[in-house]
């Protein structure tokens, strides 16, 4: 009820496509009662969390941000929900993002941008200068990052306790950073993808995005393992884990991929990421410089298997079996064309167009096949550098803190998607976990993050290795005055500890 | 001259086309040869043949598998292509078409892809096929067949052609369009259904031997039960592509000619193709590559709308589907679930004696004609109920056979009905061969038994044997009395003698003894 009520007061964020109220009050009370029985479901009894608005969930509208889904309610649960709500979650709503996840910015959602919380925090508020008095308050808020905006969004402004995102090339741990939470984007087939709505079903994974890394384990907990529905997860078994306080870190040996020092890398990040390195260092973990040497390739190779994917799995929208279709009904095929004009933007549509030019018969050897050779020399460029003993590589997440909106979309979408997922793609790649750690504040107030990118497979020691730099780093508080004024009554009302007084 | 060639090769084609299964194209080519000097043409057949495959859920979904059930009442939401749905393997087709794969000689991929090949229609609901288009399943067998020359039963030959590929795919749903209120309905139970697509290299030369090769391949698919390829209820699917050149040079561009269902029509098409296009090039004409349709009522194939024009399908492989693994006894690993894994010698081991083993044993067994072996097999049930038959009876296997090919299926034949639901059953025939072999009644008594049997009365033989006197008449005194009958009818010589007992046996209804008939006879006669 409290998250409901701070849902509702922070409604500006924009974080929300759908909150479902009714349905939450209900599990809530249920949870309630299995407590006051001494039987919760597990240790996620009870919480509250929010999904992202590309997986499916019975009963509450699953619209992708588009048009084409808009009103769209799925017969099916996602497994990742399923497991979920099986475990006594408290499912709040779903959260924005660009439509079908195609973006950098959660600002490409026919719902509108998302905010990120950060914009309204005292820390951001007393640092950023307004360039002109002229210039409007509220028009110097900044973008969420994407595409899972809307998730880390309402992890941020506490809305939540944890929410789900998909990562492809970086959706996770992108907001993530721009949002100062844990972005986790988990091995490629550990978590079941049946019920995403998928943008590359060969990168897809569903990401977990929490306020501390132990959160994250916890949810990865819940959410890991074979799924019959889904054949690209690992048949072996997987083991919950609980995080163990790292002491220790001189066995630990620290990859810095230098290709990582990529062009329009901000001086404040990189000064972070040394900073980082030190701290490593200093504690006596090994701290070597590695070469990645095909990252460079990776971004355009990503755009070419991204968009050929998209075009396929967006074929199936025509308007027939399921969502937005045309009044024109001169002809099928012309039905097909006016629905998917109408049903996805220009982001969506110009994607579906270059797919298509890359699947072309003339074409799929000269860019397809290509960039699939591409790939597998990126992931073989992991797997040599694993295979030379580095446990863990240390690299930015983003190359500067977020922008506001007014700059961000001065740059179209493409764009924005080749700058913004330079850091993070490569991890989807090759398939391997990435999280993302809050670090530090930029001079402006807002949050910095630094990813980790481990072995396949190896969340375990990736997140303990997480959890020890959590530690040492003391990411601080967001100050969410508005909020807190915003929700007065509210919090007059309730004197329980909140997840926010909680946490502080 | 030209004009006079036409004609010929028309009218010859007509005959063709009347007596299916008759004269050879071949010959009639070096007809034209030896008559008009013309350079002959050679023509090519290549078959793509779909064959559904029998399993109770389809290939990627759990939905069940039914032939006309209720519009859209077996449609999971993988089938519907609701957005977030995979594709999870089903077993039993990949077991179906290592079995195929095994019985057509086919080299089994140890590992293979699965693809997707993209176009928009209504019935394709995901706007791609899940198919195999780089590493299908199967590679590299050969189907032998046999055929008869001149449609003489007793002078077969046996062809092969070879198998380029056999691939896992999905099948679409089923569009009907409403033309009146100008709508397109579409039923999804067929969606996702699971297809084998074998595809026949073009070393066949006219419609016989087509249909010829699809029909062994039926028969092989119903014994394996990895299809119950009944053409009818759309399980087999036959798509041939059709071109004809002069012998030494390339092959001409080729026509696909689609919607083909059944055996006949298949043979129909194909010919009427072969012709349509040497007409077409003799007269100055082109062939175009274009997708023709069979229009079985009017005998000949038409264009066919095409789609959307030239298509480029965008393959892409499926990222849903990890590589279909097979493994055998050597490289089976020792720590897998054996549901889940495949094994490709153990499926091989298991395989059922295929139609052609079938009937070298059947000749060999019992003594019949090849050619009869063929007969048995084609029909289904109808091996069984002959080997059933033998080991109810004394006759030799060598005179049931002509009672079952003669008889029972020239009977079946007549009133379109299956060995199934034959009204004389094995053990019925039986029964009535038996009494002929012991002499009780004549072979013309027989057949006049098999009638009354057929008409499923529920009687015995002996029943109708009884009531409808058929007895052998072993009664000299009676025999002699029909006989004085007879002669002072007839007066005659010798050469009469089988018309006169031809009569003796009209008048007792054909339950005389021939051969007393045949002494009392001469007796008179000498007299």
């Amino acid at each position: 009820q409290r998250c409901l009520s701070l849902i509702k007061s922070t409604k500006f964020l924009n974080a929300y496509i759908t909150v479902a109220e009714e349905t939450a009050l209900k599990q809530a009370e249920e949870s309630e009662k299995r407590y006051k029985r001494g039987q919760p479901l597990g240790v996620l009894d009870g919480i509250p969390i929010a999904v992202k608005d590309n997986f499916n969930t019975a009963g509450i509208e699953t619209t992708c941000a588009s048009n084409m889904l808009k009103g769209y309610i799925s017969p099916y649960n996602a497994t990742v929900v399923q497991k979920l709500l099986d475990q006594g979650a408290v499912l709040l709503g779903k959260t924005n993002l660009d439509e079908f996840a195609m973006g950098s910015g959660s600002t490409d959602g026919v719902f509108g941008p998302v905010r990120n919380p950060w914009s309204y925090s005292r820390q951001y508020k007393e640092k950023s200068v307004p360039k002109s008095h002229s210039e409007d308050k509220d028009s110097n808020w900044v973008i969420t990052g994407g595409s899972s905006g809307g998730s880390a969004a309402a992890v941020s402004s506490f809305t939540c306790f944890a929410a789900l995102g998909s990562d492809t090339g970086g959706s996770t741990r992108n907001p993530a950073a721009h949002c100062g939470v844990v972005g986790l984007k988990p091995t490629y087939g550990l978590i079941s993808r049946h019920g995403l709505i998928p943008l590359v079903n060969s990168m897809d994974v569903p990401g977990i995005l929490t306020r501390c890394v132990d959160d994250a384990a916890v949810v990865l907990g819940s959410l890991a393992g074979h799924d019959p529905k889904d054949s690209t997860t690992i048949q072996d078994n997987f083991k919950p884990f609980e995080l163990s306080d790292l002491t220790d870190v001189s066995k630990l040996s620290i990859g810095i991929p230098k290709e990582y020092h990529a062009p329009g890398l901000s001086s404040e990040i990189l000064a972070l990421w040394s900073k980082a390195a030190d701290l490593f260092k200093n504690a006596g973990a090994k701290v070597i410089e590695v070469s990645l040497p095909h990252t460079r390739y990776s971004i355009v190779c990503y755009h070419v298997l991204c968009t050929a994917e998209v075009a396929s799995n967006m074929a199936r929208f025509d308007g027939l079996e399921y969502g937005h279709r045309s009044d024109m009904n001169k002809s099928t095929e012309s039905m097909y064309a006016a629905t998917r004009r109408e049903g996805f933007n220009d982001v969506v549509r110009g994607r579906i167009l270059s797919g298509n030019y890359f699947l072309l018969k003339q074409n799929y050897e000269n860019y397809f096949i290509k960039a699939q050779k591409v790939r597998r020399l990126i992931a073989n460029d992991f797997v040599k550098v694993f295979g030379s003993g580095v446990d863990i590589l240390l690299t930015p997440t983003t190359l500067s803190d977020a922008i506001p909106y007014m700059e961000f979309i001065k740059e179209d979408n493409r764009t924005r998607s080749a700058q913004d997922d330079i850091l993070t793609q490569a991890a989807n790649m090759a398939g391997l976990p990435a999280i993302n750690v809050p670090t530090a504040l930029s001079e402006r107030g807002l949050p910095v993050g630094l990813q980790f990118i481990g072995r396949s497979f190896q969340e375990k020691q990736l997140l303990t290795v997480a959890k020890w730099f959590e530690k040492q780093v003391k990411f601080p508080m967001i100050q969410l005055d508005e909020v807190k004024r915003h929700d007065h009554g509210v919090f007059q009302h309730q004197k329980s500890a909140s997840f926010l007084e909680h946490r502080t | 001259m030209s004009g006079s060639v036409l004609q010929y090769c028309s009218t010859t084609f007509a005959i063709t086309l009347c007596l299916w299964g008759h004269p050879y194209l071949n010959s009639i080519f070096l007809l034209f040869f030896f008559f008009f000097s013309l350079t002959p043409w050679v023509p090519v057949v290549g078959l793509e043949i779909h064959a559904q495959i029998s399993s109770n859920s389809k290939l990627f979904s759990g939905s069940q598998v039914q032939f006309a059930a209720p519009p859209n009442s077996l449609v999971s939401f993988f089938d519907a292509s609701l957005p977030g749905t995979l594709p999870v393997l089903n077993r039993r087709c990949v077991e179906a078409a290592v079995m195929t794969g095994l019985a057509l000689n086919c080299s089994i991929n140890k590992k293979s892809l699965f693809d997707r090949k993209h176009y928009f229609y209504a019935d394709l609901p995901a706007g791609y096929q899940i198919t195999q288009q780089r590493v299908p399943i199967a590679v590299n067998g050969s189907l032998s067949y046999s055929l008869c020359i001149d449609n003489k039963m007793s002078q077969m030959v046996t062809k092969t052609v070879r198998i380029k590929q056999i691939q896992l795919e999905q099948d679409s749903g089923k569009s009907l369009h409403d033309d009146v209120r100008s709508q397109t309905l579409v039923d999804l139970n067929r969606a996702g259904v699971g297809l084998m697509e074998v595809v026949m290299e073009p070393d066949m030369c006219c419609g016989e031997e087509a249909a010829a090769a699809v029909r062994e391949l039926q028969l092989i698919l119903q014994t394996l039960g990895s299809s119950q390829a009944v053409m009818a209820e759309g399980q087999l699917r036959v798509d041939a592509n059709v071109s004809v050149h002069h012998p030494g040079e390339p092959y001409g561009v080729r026509t696909e000619v689609k919607n083909i269902n059944s055996i006949r029509f298949l043979a129909k098409a194909v010919d009427y193709e072969i012709e349509r296009q040497i007409e077409e090039l003799e007269s100055g004409g082109t062939i175009l590559n274009e997708t023709r349709a069979f229009d079985s009522k009017l005998g000949c194939t038409v264009p066919m709308r095409d789609k959307e024009g030239k298509q480029d399908y965008r393959f892409m492989p499926e990222p849903n589907l990890p590589p279909l693994i097979l493994y055998n006894a050597r490289s089976l690993p020792a720590n897998m679930n054996h549901q889940q894994v495949v094994n490709i010698d153990w499926i091989h081991e298991r395989l059922p004696d295929l139609p052609s083993v079938k009937r070298a044993k059947l000749v060999e067994q019992y003594g019949i004609l090849p050619e009869h072996s063929f007969t048995l097999l084609n029909e289904a049930g109808l091996t069984e109920f002959f080997e059933d038959v033998i080991k109810q009876t004394q006759m030799k296997p060598k005179k049931v056979i002509g009672w079952i090919l003669n008889d029972l299926l020239s009977y079946l034949k007549q009133h379109s009905l299956t060995v199934k639901e034959s009204p004389v059953s094995s053990f019925l025939l039986a029964d009535l061969l038996n009494r002929l072999e012991k002499k009780e009644i004549s072979s013309t008594a027989a057949k006049q038994v098999f009638a009354e049997l057929w008409k499923g009365e529920g009687k015995t033989p002996l029943e109708i044997v009884k009531e409808k006197k058929l007895q052998l008449i072993q009664d000299q005194e009676d025999l002699e009395r029909i006989c004085q009958a007879v002669m002072a009818i007839k007066s005659g010589n010798r050469k009469v003698l089988n018309k006169l007992i031809g009569l003796v046996q009209r008048e007792t209804q054909g339950r005389s003894n021939p051969v007393l008939v045949k002494q009392l006879l001469e007796k008179k006669l000498s007299e």
